[in-house]
């Protein structure tokens, strides 16, 4: 690709979703976006860049966006938030909210192995708190990727990255070569499509937001732009959840730290009237 | 350190999975077939044994049911490591005293994330 390519593509990722599209990493653009040609009918990224200059057609430009957006996602990634979610927030918020729905958020959840993995965790400890209610929610900014997650189907290789066996023959069945998830998790789970850096003044009333490996892939306003958006999103004292390594980025937002790394929460100055 | 049993009746197998799980840092030992791993096991009882199913003499599953019922038989972790791919087979395995399980073909990061999931890394 030429650099001023890679230019417009950066800008435009920067503009349309706060994505940092490094555009020395030609190799990424590349992977990226060489699908995106063949799909949308175009002979190579070269023709492809040429037809955004000449169109500009917004659905194109969010093809692109959307495609070097794509993030790597595995089963209990890092396992920790999960253990974490298991064994601390889970039981205090199933005792604070009664019988009241406990609502948690899987922000930018790619292929929705995020939000599969909470949703079985959901399922499986669902005999520890009873009368419990939990409502999952997965979102991302890739209408592809969404698909993928509604899906419910992964391969062989997907399913073994992360996911313990019992899990996988609890949860999934075998089709063919895939693997799909029942439809009892398929099912507990709520799908939208949402841009992180837009408005989202009505996205509201969350108890948990996992929002992982998302905010190192941001210029440094969208972050912010993120953080504001997803606290504002959460109840009072309510959780989120970042990477342990992208923890920096929250500072002296108005979060208060947890006892882990990555967990950050609300003020709870309101929360026994929620 | 620790010891995990190898045991795969492809050569190569073995030789991949040696690299990847030295790496890991485990001792190795290998077998090629599950009698080979019973005399093994009942020299030297390994923390690890990653286990093929189809073998000659002796396969995968008579091997480990074999091995749950001699004295210090329990404690080895087992995960399998197979072809075999049918839920099935998956829980046949696990009731028969499988840990975890990997469906070939594997790569250094399955096997990563397996050995952590059975706590073994």
């Amino acid at each position: 690709m030429k650099p001023e390519d890679r230019d417009l593509v950066a800008q435009l990722c920067a503009a349309r979703s706060g994505q940092l599209a490094d555009p020395a990493k030609d190799y990424l653009f590349e992977t990226r976006l060489g699908p995106v040609a063949r799909r949308e009918g175009f002979e190579s990224i070269a023709d492809l860049m040429s037809g955004l200059r000449t169109r500009r057609e917004d659905r194109l430009i969010w093809a692109i966006v959307e495609a070097m957006a794509a993030g790597d996602s595995s089963f209990f990634r890092d396992q920790t938030p999960f253990d974490l979610f298991r064994d601390e927030l889970a039981p205090e918020l199933a005792r604070l909210r009664g019988d009241q729905p406990i609502r948690i958020w899987s922000a930018a959840c790619a292929t929705g192995q995020e939000v599969h993995s909470l949703a079985m965790l959901v399922d499986e400890m669902s005999g520890d708190h009873p009368g419990a209610q939990f409502e999952i929610f997965g979102s991302d900014l890739s209408e592809r990727a969404l698909e993928k997650a509604q899906s419910g189907l992964y391969t062989q290789f997907e399913v073994q990255r992360g996911l313990p066996i019992r899990s996988l023959v609890r949860h999934f069945d075998k089709i063919d070569d895939a693997w799909a998830i029942s439809p009892r998790i398929r099912q507990a789970i709520r799908w939208r499509r949402l841009n992180l850096i837009g408005d989202l003044s009505r996205v509201r009333g969350f108890d948990v937001i996992f929002c992982r490996h998302v905010l190192e892939a941001m210029i440094e306003p969208a972050q912010q732009r993120v953080i504001e958006n997803l606290t504002a999103a959460l109840n009072p004292g309510g959780y989120l959840v970042v990477g342990s390594h992208e923890a920096q980025a929250l500072d002296a937002q108005g979060l208060k730290a947890g006892a882990h790394p990555g967990v950050f929460q609300t003020s709870a100055d309101t929360r026994a009237a929620a | 350190m620790r010891t995990c049993l190898i045991v795969d009746d492809s050569r190569v197998i073995r030789k991949v999975a040696r690299r990847i799980l030295e790496d890991l840092g485990f001792d190795i030992a290998e077998a090629a077939d599950g009698a080979e791993a019973l005399a093994w096991c009942r020299t030297a009882m390994p923390d690890v044994v990653l286990l093929d199913w189809n073998m000659p003499v002796m396969n995968g599953l008579e091997f480990l049911r074999g091995l749950r019922m001699e004295p210090g038989g329990g404690a080895p972790k087992v995960v399998f490591c197979t072809v075999e791919n049918e839920v099935a087979a998956i829980r046949e395995a696990l009731e028969s005293g499988a840990d975890e399980y990997i469906m070939k073909p594997f790569d250094s990061e399955i096997v990563a994330a397996k050995f952590a999931q059975a706590g073994l890394v």
